[in-house]
């Protein structure tokens, strides 16, 4: 039977079938299928745990993009404030960028929160499956020929075999979205490493190469139009505005 | 019959669906072969959703075989195209 699970399923099942060919005794065969399916059980749970892993990693940086953004807006007020339209702009382009990784980062947060649900339900159920078939692997002992016994231990193992193979796609998938994820967020730490997100006062004078990058990232008509409406929020509000002090100011 | 949807488990459907299921499975087949994006989604949720309303998920204790095993509900275009060919998910 062909399918994404069909044929995963049918190379696994043949799998166990072969390992259980191997042992003469029926009993022995059925003890050693099940200390497998245990064994799976075990990689599920590391499976997992790689997961969680990832998407703390992923929640880290959204934590840290977040508090930039916040610093950016504050800061590109206080250099408008100051007549500094250039320094605004910067810190603008600067927190555009931030805002457009964090939806990423934010989107991707919540698939691998969904996949870690799928995986946690499907775990539950192979756990399941794999008490029957400790159960049925006690009860074909007690009872039943060694020919026939050969017989149902193929039927259960193909059973739990077919649910294994369905949660390796399932492990396989989340895994293909993790490493893309990883990608991404490599991606992002080199932007930071690069100080695509650094605070404006940590700045030199005049234009660096990473302004330069980052002009060409950003959309210029989002940071115009902010800067339009920045200008005339401090319009409104009157003369008194704070000052932008090198290094010190708080966000 | 006995339908695995992957990741989601197994499901006893009436025998009757077996038709309906392979009429939609072989139109999904011609869908992806045409590049038809947009009629083969549908054709799959048509699929997942006389699953849902016909098929009654088995116990957790069952431990059977599925007579046929659908790809996972968000099996993309690009991984359709390596699952619905020649005689689909259910041989004629």
């Amino acid at each position: 039977m062909p399918g994404l699970g069909g044929r995963m399923s049918t190379v696994i099942k043949a799998k166990i079938s072969r390992l259980l060919d191997r042992a003469e005794d029926p009993g022995e065969t059925l003890d050693y299928g099940y200390q497998k399916q245990v064994e799976m059980l075990q990689n599920v749970k590391k499976g997992i745990a790689d997961v969680v892993t990832a998407k703390k990693r992923l929640q880290m940086q959204s934590g840290k993009l977040e508090q930039q953004v916040v610093k950016l807006d504050t800061q590109a007020r206080q250099a408008l404030a100051q007549g500094n339209e250039e320094l605004a702009r910067t810190a603008l382009e600067r927190k555009t960028l931030a805002q457009t990784e964090l939806q990423t980062l934010d989107t991707q947060v919540k698939e691998l929160e969904g996949q870690q649900e799928q995986l946690t339900a499907n775990e539950q159920k192979l756990r399941q499956k794999i008490e029957q078939f400790r159960t049925k692997k006690e009860v074909i002992k007690a009872q039943y020929s060694a020919a026939e016994a050969q017989v149902r231990i193929g039927e259960a193992a193909s059973g739990v075999g077919e649910e294994m193979a369905d949660l390796g796609l399932a492990m396989q998938r989340a895994e293909d979205k993790t490493e893309q994820m990883r990608a991404r967020a490599g991606a992002v730490e080199e932007l930071e490493a690069a100080g695509a997100f650094d605070d404006i006062t940590q700045l030199g004078g005049g234009e660096d190469d990473i302004d330069r990058q980052l002009r060409e990232l950003t959309s210029g008509a989002q940071v115009d139009d902010e800067l339009a409406k920045m200008k005339a929020e401090l319009g409104s509000g009157g003369g008194d505005s704070p000052a932008l002090e090198q290094g010190k100011e708080n966000a | 019959m006995i339908v695995r949807v992957s990741g989601e488990g197994q499901f006893r459907l009436p025998d009757e669906d077996a038709e309906r299921l392979n009429e939609l499975d072989n139109r999904a087949v011609a869908a992806v072969e045409q590049g038809d994006e947009t009629g083969f989604h549908e054709l799959w949720s048509q699929m997942l959703e006389l699953v849902a309303s016909d098929g009654n998920a088995l116990d957790d204790e069952e431990l059977v075989e599925s007579d046929v095993i659908l790809p996972p509900r968000d099996v993309t275009f690009e991984e359709a195209k390596g699952e619905f060919t020649g005689e689909g998910l259910i041989p004629d």
